[in-house]
This record gives C-alpha cells, sequence and structure tokens, in this order.
C-alpha cells in the first residue's frame, strides 16, 4: 500500500468513527428542538386546561325551589296594595318565614343564621319585583327557585370536600345537612347561570356578572377603534405614499418604531396626567380608557398599514399616475382599496390587544367596584380584563370561578376577534406574483 | 345650545355648501357640456367650498370651549362675595369642587351651602350663555365663510390642487400625531417627575436600598419620611425578567431552530399558530394563572424538596412570564433565522457538515445579531410587563437574588402607587412618574439598540 492512500484509510477511519458521534450529536439536537416545542405546548394546553376546569362551572348557578308564602300580614298588614307599600315591605322576612316552615326543628340563633343565609340576597328583589309586578300574588302560595348563596353553590358543584373537617370548609354539617335534604326533594338544582352575562359586578359572588365590564369593554373599544383606524390608515398612507425621504420622516419612522415597543403602563401615566390631571377628563371613564388605547394601538395599525400599502406593486401606481391621476387620486382610488383588507386585519389584531389590556386602565382610575352597567363614555365604568383583576384579588371562593369564567368569555372574544383577522386575511388579501 | 347640536348643524351646512358650490362651478360654464373647461371636476369645487364652510366654523367652536370654561369659572369667582375670594389656594380648589359637583349634579342643591348654590346658578346661566354665543358664532362664520368660498369660485380656480393639498396636511397632522404622543410621555413622566426629586434627591432614588413609599399623615409620626430607594425595585425587576428569560430563550430558540430548520411544512403550520396564541392571551390571565396555579404548584414542589418558597415568588411570575415570551423570543428568532441566504447552508452541506453541525456553526453565527437584537426586545418587554408582576410577584421590596423570596418590581410600585385616590402634591404619588421616567429611559434604550441591530442585520442579506 502506498503511503498516500495509507493516509487515506486512517482519514476514512477517523470520519467512520466520528461519523456516530456526530449522528448522536445530530440526533440529540433535533430532540432539544422537539422538547421545545412540546414544552411551549404543553404550557398551552395546562393553561387553557386550567382555566377551563376552573371556570366552566360558572356558566352554572344553584338555584333553590321554596315554597313561598306571600303572606299579607308580612308584606302588606293594611291591605292597600299601595306600590310604595310593596316595594319597601320586607322580603327577606317572606324568604325566613318559608325556610323556618320548611326547617321547623331548627332552633338556636347561630343555626337559624346558617339557615337564612343559604339563600342569595338577589332572593329578596326578586320577590319583589314579582309582587310590584303582580300584587294579586299576595296571600297566594307559590314554588319559586331562588339563587343559592356562594358558599351553598360551591358545595353543591362538588368544590368543597366534605369529608374535611367543619372548621376547614366555608359550610357547615347542618348545612350540608339540609342541601341533601333539597337535593332528594328535587328543589336544588344547577341552571344556566343567565345573570352572569346580564348584571353587573356584585360584592355576592353568586350575583356578580359580566355585563358590565363587557359594556365598558365595548364602549372603550368603540372609542379606541374610531380614533386610531382613521388616523393610524391615515398615518401610514402619508409615510408610506407622500412623505418626502427627510429627517423628519426618519424621526416619524424611528418613534412609531418605539413607540410600539414602550410598555404599556407608560402609556396610562400618561393617560392620568395628561388627560386626567391636565384636561380635567373623568376618572375611569371609557372616553379616557379608549383615548389611552388609542394611542397604545396606532402603532401597531400604522406598521400593519405601511406594511400592506407596501404590498401593493407599483405598477398599479404607475397605471393611475400614467392615466393622469394626481397622487391624491391614485391612492385614494386605487391604492387605498387594494390595502385596505390588510389595514383591516391589522387593526383587528390591534383591537385585540387594546381588548386584553389593562395596566394602563389600572392608572387612570377603570379599578373602581361599579355595579352599574355603564351607558355612555363618560360613565364610571371598568373592562372585561380589570374586572378579572378585581376578582383575582377578591378572598372568597366563589370568586375563582367566576374570575375563570370571566377568563373564558375574554378568550372567546379574542378568538373571534382573530378567526375574523384570519377569514379577512385569507379571503381578501390578493398575493401579487 | 348644545354643542353636539352645534357641530351637526355646522357639517349640515358644510354638505349644502357642497351641492351649491357644485352646481354653481357647473352653471359658471354653462351646464355640464362645459365642463371641460373648469380647471377641476365640479365635485372638488364642493369639496373646496365645504372644507372652507366647516373647517373654520369647527375650530372656532373647539377654541371657544376650551377657552370658555376658564373664563366663565373667573367671572363666577368674581361675583362671589369678597370672603370667598380670598380664601387661601386649597380652600379655594375645595370651593370649587363644591360648585362643580353641584353644576353636575352629584351634590343635590338643597345640601350645599347657599354661597355654593348661588355661584352654580351663575355658573349654569353663564355657560349657558357661552355656549349659545360659541355656537351662534361658529355657525355665523360657517355661513359667512362659506359663501365667500362659493361667489370665489371661478373656472380656473384651482379647487382640486387645493383639496389635494388639505388632504396631505390632514395626513401629515395624522402622522405627527405618534410624535405628539412621544412628546406627550416624555413632557408629562419629565414632568413630574422633577416635581418629585424636589422632595428626593435622584441621587437617594437611584441609589437608595430601603422602599417604603408610605407617607405618614402627620409631621411627629414614626417613619415619617418614607423611604424612596429604588434598589430593591430595580433588582427585583431584574430578577423577574432573567428568570423570564432564561425560560424564554431557550425554549423559543431552540423551536424556532426545528421549526425553520427541521419541521415539514404541515408541521410547522399547525404548531407555529398554536404557540403563537401563547402571544395573544392578555397578561391579566397570565397574571391569575401564575397566581392561582403557578404559585401553589411551585410551593408544594418547593416543600417536598425541603424548600420555603413564599406563595408570592419571583419564580413564579418570572417563569409565567418566560412562557409569555416564549412565541416573541421564538417568532423573531424564526424571521432572523429564515432570513440567512440558503447558499451558506449549501456550503456547509458540500463540506459535510451535518444538519446541526450547519446550523451551529454556520447560520446560528450568521443570524446572531439578529437573535441578540430579539433577545433585547423581549427583556424590554419583560422590564415592562406589568400585569403578571402585579398579580403574583407581591408588594414586599426585598433586596434579594434569592427566587424563591416575594419581590417587587417598578411596574408594581408604579400601579399601586397610583391605584386609588391620587393628589399630585405628595411625593408618593409623584414617585410613580420617576420609576415611570426610569422605566421609559430603560426600555427605550434597549428598544433603540435592538431595532438598530435588527435593522443593520436585515440589511445585510437583503
Amino acid at each position: 500500500m502506498t503511503k498516500t492512500a495509507m493516509a487515506m484509510t486512517t482519514t476514512q477511519a477517523r470520519v467512520a468513527a466520528s461519523l456516530r458521534r456526530r449522528y448522536a450529536a445530530e440526533m440529540r439536537f433535533r430532540a432539544y428542538g422537539i422538547l421545545a416545542i412540546c414544552i411551549g405546548l404543553a404550557f398551552v394546553a395546562f393553561l387553557f386546561t386550567s382555566i377551563i376546569s376552573k371556570g366552566y362551572t360558572s356558566f352554572q348557578q344553584t338555584y333553590i325551589a321554596l315554597d313561598i308564602d306571600y303572606s299579607a300580614e308580612l308584606i302588606d298588614p293594611e291591605g292597600t296594595r299601595a306600590a310604595q307599600t310593596l316595594q319597601a315591605a320586607d322580603y327577606e322576612a317572606v324568604i325566613k318565614a318559608s325556610l323556618k316552615e320548611q326547617f321547623p326543628e331548627v332552633e338556636g340563633r347561630a343555626s337559624l343564621r346558617h339557615l337564612y343565609g343559604m339563600i342569595s340576597n338577589a332572593g329578596e328583589q326578586l320577590l319583589r319585583d314579582r309582587v310590584v309586578a303582580k300584587p294579586s300574588l299576595i296571600g297566594t302560595h307559590e314554588r319559586v327557585w331562588l339563587l343559592a348563596d356562594d358558599h351553598v353553590d360551591t358545595f353543591f358543584k362538588g368544590q368543597i370536600d366534605r369529608k374535611l373537617p367543619e372548621s376547614d370548609r366555608p359550610i357547615s354539617d347542618e348545612e350540608i345537612v339540609w342541601v341533601d335534604q333539597w337535593k332528594a326533594q328535587h328543589r336544588a338544582e344547577l341552571r344556566f347561570n343567565t345573570a352572569f352575562f346580564t348584571t353587573g359586578d356584585s360584592r355576592e359572588p353568586e350575583q356578580a356578572g359580566v355585563a358590565g365590564a363587557l359594556a365598558g369593554s365595548a364602549l372603550t373599544l368603540l372609542v379606541t377603534l374610531l380614533l386610531s383606524f382613521p388616523i393610524g390608515v391615515a398615518a401610514a398612507i402619508y409615510l408610506e405614499e407622500f412623505a418626502p425621504r427627510n429627517v423628519w420622516t426618519d424621526i416619524i419612522e424611528v418613534n412609531i418604531n418605539n413607540l410600539a415597543a414602550v410598555p404599556s403602563i407608560v402609556f396610562g401615566l400618561l393617560g392620568l396626567a395628561m388627560f386626567i390631571q391636565f384636561f380635567g377628563m373623568p376618572r375611569s371613564a371609557p372616553l379616557v380608557g379608549g383615548l389611552v388605547l388609542s394611542l397604545m394601538t396606532l402603532p401597531t395599525i400604522i406598521i400593519a398599514g405601511r406594511a400592506s400599502l407596501k404590498a401593493v406593486p407599483p405598477s398599479i401606481r404607475e397605471a393611475a399616475l400614467g392615466m393622469g391621476a394626481s397622487r391624491v387620486q391614485m391612492v385614494a382610488h386605487h391604492v387605498l382599496p387594494l390595502a385596505l383588507p390588510g389595514m383591516l386585519t391589522g387593526t383587528i389584531i390591534g383591537m385585540a390587544r387594546a381588548l386584553g389590556e389593562s395596566a394602563p386602565l389600572l392608572m387612570i382610575g377603570m379599578v373602581a367596584f361599579i355595579v352599574d352597567v355603564p351607558h355612555s363614555l363618560s360613565d364610571p365604568s371598568t373592562v372585561l380584563p380589570v374586572q378579572i383583576y378585581l376578582w383575582a384579588r377578591s378572598p372568597e371562593r366563589a370568586f375563582v370561578e367566576r374570575t375563570s369564567g370571566a377568563i373564558m368569555v375574554l378568550l372567546g372574544f379574542l378568538l373571534v376577534m382573530n378567526a375574523v383577522a384570519v377569514i379577512l386575511r385569507n379571503r381578501f388579501e390578493r398575493r401579487w406574483s | 345650545m348644545h354643542s353636539s347640536t352645534v357641530v351637526v348643524v355646522i357639517l349640515l351646512l358644510a354638505s349644502a355648501a357642497y351641492q351649491w358650490a357644485k352646481s354653481r362651478s357647473i352653471s359658471l360654464v354653462g351646464g355640464t357640456r362645459g365642463v371641460r373647461n373648469l380647471h377641476s371636476l365640479p365635485a372638488y369645487y364642493g369639496m373646496y367650498v365645504a372644507l372652507w364652510c366647516a373647517l373654520p366654523a369647527l375650530a372656532l367652536l373647539g377654541l371657544w370651549h376650551l377657552l370658555g370654561d376658564r373664563v366663565v369659572l373667573q367671572l363666577v369667582l368674581a361675583q362671589m362675595p369678597t370672603a370667598f375670594q380670598q380664601l387661601p389656594a386649597d380652600q379655594a380648589g375645595l370651593l370649587l369642587n363644591d360648585i362643580r359637583n353641584v353644576v353636575s349634579g352629584a351634590v343635590p342643591m338643597e345640601t350645599a351651602r347657599p354661597e355654593v348654590v348661588m355661584a352654580a346658578h351663575h355658573w349654569q346661566t353663564l355657560s349657558g350663555q357661552s355656549n349659545l354665543a360659541g355656537g351662534l358664532l361658529a355657525l355665523c362664520v360657517a355661513v359667512l365663510v362659506g359663501s365667500l368660498a362659493v361667489r370665489s369660485i371661478k373656472p380656473d380656480l384651482r379647487a382640486r390642487n387645493r383639496v389635494e393639498s388639505a388632504a396631505e396636511w390632514a395626513l401629515l397632522a395624522c402622522s405627527g400625531v405618534a410624535v405628539l404622543t412621544t412628546i406627550g410621555i416624555v413632557v408629562s413622566v419629565l414632568y413630574e417627575a422633577i416635581h418629585f426629586f424636589h422632595f428626593v434627591s435622584p441621587i437617594d432614588f437611584l441609589f437608595g436600598t430601603t422602599w417604603s413609599p408610605q407617607m405618614a399623615m402627620r409631621a411627629d409620626q414614626v417613619g415619617s419620611s418614607g423611604a424612596f430607594g429604588a434598589v430593591p425595585l430595580f433588582t427585583g425587576t431584574l430578577l423577574i425578567a432573567s428568570i423570564a428569560l432564561v425560560v424564554s430563550v431557550p425554549i423559543g430558540l431552540f423551536s424556532a431552530i426545528f421549526l425553520a430548520e427541521y419541521a415539514a411544512r404541515g408541521v410547522r403550520t399547525v404548531v407555529k399558530p398554536l404557540l403563537e396564541i401563547l402571544a395573544g392571551i392578555p397578561t391579566v390571565v397570565y397574571g391569575f394563572f401564575a397566581a392561582m396555579t403557578v404559585g401553589p404548584l411551585l410551593r408544594t414542589v418547593g416543600e417536598s424538596f425541603g424548600l420555603t418558597v413564599a406563595s408570592e415568588s419571583a419564580l413564579s411570575a418570572g417563569l409565567v412570564m418566560g412562557v409569555m415570551i416564549i412565541p416573541f423570543v421564538s417568532s423573531l428568532a424564526d424571521d432572523m433565522i429564515t432570513a440567512v441566504p440558503q447558499s451558506l447552508r449549501d456550503g456547509a452541506y458540500a463540506l459535510g457538515a451535518t444538519r446541526s453541525e450547519t446550523i451551529r456553526n454556520v447560520v446560528l453565527p450568521a443570524a446572531l445579531p439578529g437573535i441578540v437584537g430579539g433577545v433585547l426586545l423581549a427583556a424590554s418587554r419583560a422590564i415592562g410587563e406589568t400585569m403578571i408582576v402585579v398579580m403574583a410577584a407581591g408588594l414586599s421590596a426585598n433586596l434579594t437574588a434569592n427566587p424563591f423570596e416575594a419581590v417587587t418590581t417598578v411596574t408594581v410600585q408604579i400601579a399601586t402607587l397610583l391605584v386609588g385616590d391620587s393628589e399630585f402634591d405628595s411625593p408618593k404619588t409623584l414617585a410613580a412618574f420617576a420609576l415611570g421616567l426610569v422605566l421609559f429611559l430603560a426600555t427605550l434604550g434597549l428598544n433603540i439598540v435592538a431595532l438598530k441591530v435588527v435593522r443593520k442585520y436585515r440589511e445585510q442579506y437583503d
């Protein structure tokens, strides 16, 4: 064998020997990638199962059937049937009487307090409304389904372990006995929780709903959309189609890119110092929230708008100009209609971000406890993510379920918005090739 | 007269002016057949006049409202008994608030003091008069300027050019909003921060190691001064942000490498959007997840190893924040890796390198500047993130590097100092603006560097 051939075989041998190691390294590297993706996807799955498993029960609520005796003595002893008397009557006593009648054996102040605490105080309002609407009910009997208190509800949904010692759970032994009795008599059942979607916030978990927060979010987003979409589109058009290349344009450009990465809480500081302190706008109002969020979403919309203007091929512009159109006509009649779907997609994505934003809204006072559903842009209100934050801080156990439920509602809205954006992109965006 | 009705009337006038000007321009040249003798299409004359009709009137109305309130206020104060005019500033402010509340109906007339009620009545009449006068004036201006503009229509009036230059100015103004926003942020935050530095020296603020912003009600109370040393906040922020980066950079980077270099097209189209779901989830949801699920989980796990983990630990906040940033890192890294030209890869393959060797020795070094830029952007996002840390990291300003303890961050302190009532003269509230200034400058610095790096990198392979 010649010398070179010897060298070749040793090289080949070395290569062959190292191949195993190198292929193993290859496999390892690949496995890291798969592992990373699996970890990422596992987080997604974990997050969703954790939220959904905690939250799906909030769409149902425990109701208890009581035989209500609309006794004339308790509601309207003088028999006048005047609206004012009916409004002011003590319906709590009516409910208490009905509970007492059902469990005559219960005695002692502590036990009675437990018994009366089983029914949510929303029940009084329900009875009041019924009687005021139909005074002829007085003196009759009726079976009414009343909202159970939050601790009864939590227990009935099986979220409290009955094997725990009595002191460790929010529901006492005798209450468990009553709930079981109601269950056996088919007097307790889970029903769809319409109140969750029709009422505002409440200190009582069983009466708290997201309607107020949803209305607040809608009003805030309306302001955001009305301000940021036109301004964002106009700014994108100016920068892409009209702006001369000079220092001023460069400043605007750098500025927009930086603004897109400024922490959202800083926009809250701006809103507080500028809109509320300097201009004296009302606190907690959707108007100010919308202003702050539109400043925050503006860079997103401008960047998306410029990208979709860039995607329109120059031949369109040249053809329009060649036919004698002015630059404004070229943009308004030809470029903008083609770029609009992309701009809308960017806007919807920006709106979805604004819908989930809460930090800047904390600064401008949209964290107040507000029961009423807001109806105008200056009514004090809160928004859905802030409502989630407020409920997450509440100590009552039943609010955990509410919080997760509200998160599911929020994620549902985000899902719809993103789906619309994707559909819009797939349907209307033209690929120029 | 309500100002919104005035606006509506002005808009109606403008649309009437549009029609009038359009038909006038046509009649000037003797009907539709003569349109070619006009400089612009008739609609442009309409728009030209409509703009003249609406814009000056609307500007006047806005200005009137901006200044009118102050004038009314001065007039009301001048009418009050002299005893009230000599009140010190803070009491005068309270009085003013009382009057405002009565005017807006927040406080019923019966419960207020008679002077206040009188002033409120006076206010209402004056502001009613002011609104009426402003509205009428605006309408007059609209009619007057509009009709003057109609008169100025001639066949050789360059209406289209004028309308278009107005449109271009409007577009320019819109793009200026972004600059105004930045100026607004800088001015408002800087102004309040400078105010804060009158109370606390910047040195104490930036290098002090105790943070307890509680201000005493009385001067003789224990610990009445409050301490504003922000170092514990900075270390807490850095601790949580670095935990987040330790979680997100490897996971994000490796998933980007896999998706860009290995994964089949089908896998990529499914996995990438799934991972990006993480970016679309609101931060408040992550905060709830960190506080309710991850925090307790870490505590149980820690206990089984004999470690004491606080239920609001830096670890749980950092971990969840890291999860939030994963898609951010991975999509940026993905962009950077796919921007590396195929020829570099082909060269490496031709030399006999395996795929992983190509990636490690060729693709990653080539993409490194871009990836570093992406990581810097991720870091700036982690520093500025608020809701996760507010809900999961706690409020205790510990100067510690132990991730199992509770720490607090700059954003948490801003949020807690400003939520609730805000009197703009106490160092406690103003401290939030000083922190905001630090946060803004830090993230701005990171962003500028990162964007510069990324841009330079992109240009390299374009």
